[in-house]
């Protein structure tokens, strides 16, 4: 098995050069989430020049769309989402200095040939572990777009956030090597 | 007649929609449990064991196991000497899960085809209807996530196409969904009818509990050949690559046309939701 690391945004080069598809790591500090909808916007301030509700450069998003936060809770189950619906969206943000993104399911040859171009590296958390997800989250407000409900940007401030290294800098993908090493037919 | 009171099954509704979401099933644990015992990948065990922790921290800090909780889908077996009383059968089903989605602090993912404007109340939900004999209400409730449904096939196979076209249809199509469904799945297979009632077999074939067997010894034989091969493929666990990409494979058959042959794969995740009310 890979490697283990702790990361503590916001993230420069040189932490995630060393990570590999493989290795577990857990994230501490802030993150931000955004789905396709968030996404799209944020692109058309960018093609517009404009400022944005969030910092992109050394960052970390997750695609994520939690479940309403019970009294008490500072937010539900909080689980990744399906990543590809992001792909149009990644390389651009890349470019712009995204150093981390997190969610379930492959990526295209365009967001990780950008992920290889601009050093930045693509993690899956379980899918279906909201549960657990949601514990490392110690506190969560909306900062943008909050009419669109489950999927307005979020800042969260999480504690040890597991995920798994999918996506490095080199250009490998564990949804091809790891499936390969089990394949028996 | 019987009498059953649509207050009585909005308030069963309500309680099914929220435990569901929030405690995965016994069958569910253990399979998981045995999973682990097969998994070789490292990470796949990892993965298992975190699955495990979530289902654990979900029931007792009472929040969802997953945060996709999913449209509501109703199998109902209503006997012919039960009469509803107090107002319609399908509002009181939707009112129930109106209030569990609201009360149990569920996600609302239910929208419009193109607006994507949410409907705001996780309604309207899908029921499917069976009548049957007797004096019993009997209700299943299975939420259904996005990741899992959206990589599930229907296929009008080509009656020569047989056992051997089948599973590779199958086999293919788990292979294809790779990640998206958040492997260990399980696989509702519908055999048979037409288009629309092999896809209500297949998704009917997962409210068996996980664990027994087909009670039609060559299907329980062809659900273990499946299996196998399914488990062949190395998606593994969030197909991040191992042995355990599903769970089991569920198999419900009926006699079809004699030009056809329908096929349609239903992907269940592991978080699997389904509770039984009889009333
Ligand atoms: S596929 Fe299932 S476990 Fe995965 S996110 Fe969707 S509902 Fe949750």
């Amino acid at each position: 098995m890979g490697n283990e690391y702790h990361l503590k945004t916001p993230l420069s080069a040189e932490d995630i050069e060393p990570l590999r598809s493989g290795d577990r790591v857990t994230i501490s500090g802030i993150i931000y989430t955004a789905r396709d909808a968030a996404h799209r916007k944020i692109m058309e301030l960018i093609e517009a020049g404009k400022e944005l509700p969030i910092p992109i450069e050394g960052q970390v998003i997750y695609y994520v769309g939690p479940s309403p936060a019970p009294p008490g809770r500072v937010i539900g189950a909080a689980g990744p989402t399906t990543s590809y619906r992001m792909d149009p969206f990644a390389p651009k943000l890349l470019e712009l200095g995204l150093k981390g993104m997190i969610g379930k399911g492959k990526r295209s040859k365009e967001v990780i040939e950008a992920m290889v171009r601009h050093k930045g590296v693509y993690m899956a958390a379980i899918g279906g572990a909201g549960a657990l997800m949601a514990r490392a989250i110690k506190a969560a407000r909306v900062v943008a777009y909050e009419e669109l409900g489950p999927e307005a940007i979020r800042e969260l401030r999480v504690e040890g956030l597991p995920a798994i290294v999918v996506n490095d800098t080199l250009g490998n993908d564990l949804y091809v090597e790891g499936q390969e090493k089990y394949r028996m037919l | 007649m019987r009498e059953i009171s649509t207050q009585t099954i909005v308030d069963a509704v309500k309680d099914a929609s929220i435990r569901a979401n929030l405690e995965l099933g016994d069958d569910v644990v253990q399979a998981l449990e045995s999973a682990l015992g097969y998994e070789e990948s490292n990470v796949g065990k990892d993965i298992l064991k975190k699955l495990l922790e979530n289902a654990e921290i979900a029931r007792e800090e009472r929040i969802p196991m997953c945060q996709d909780t999913g449209v509501a889908v109703l199998f109902v077996e209503l006997g012919q000497e039960v009469s509803v009383k107090g107002g319609g059968l399908r509002q009181a089903l939707e009112e129930g899960i109106r209030q569990g989605y609201e009360e149990g602090f569920l996600r609302k993912s239910v929208c419009h085809p193109f607006t994507r404007k949410n409907t705001g109340d996780n309604t309207p939900i899908i029921v499917h209807l069976d009548l049957v004999s007797g004096d019993k209400l009997k209700i299943w409730v299975v939420p259904k996530g996005g990741g899992s449904e959206n990589m599930s096939r229907l296929f009008m196979l080509p009656p020569s196409a047989g056992w051997d076209g089948i599973k590779e249809k199958i086999v293919q199509t788990v292979a294809e969904a790779g990640p998206n469904p958040c492997p260990p799945t399980i696989i509702g297979v519908g055999i048979g009818g037409n288009f629309e009632k092999s896809a209500i077999l297949a998704k009917k074939s997962l409210l068996r509990v996980l664990g027994t067997p087909n009670p039609d010894p060559e299907l329980a034989e062809m659900e273990q050949e499946l299996l196998e091969e399914i488990n062949k493929t190395g998606v593994g666990p969030q197909g991040l690559g191992g042995r355990m990409t599903s769970l089991a494979v569920h198999i419900l058959m009926m006699p079809c046309h004699i030009a056809s042959l329908p096929l349609a794969v239903n992907i269940q995740c592991h978080a699997s939701r389904h509770l039984e009310i009889v009333l």
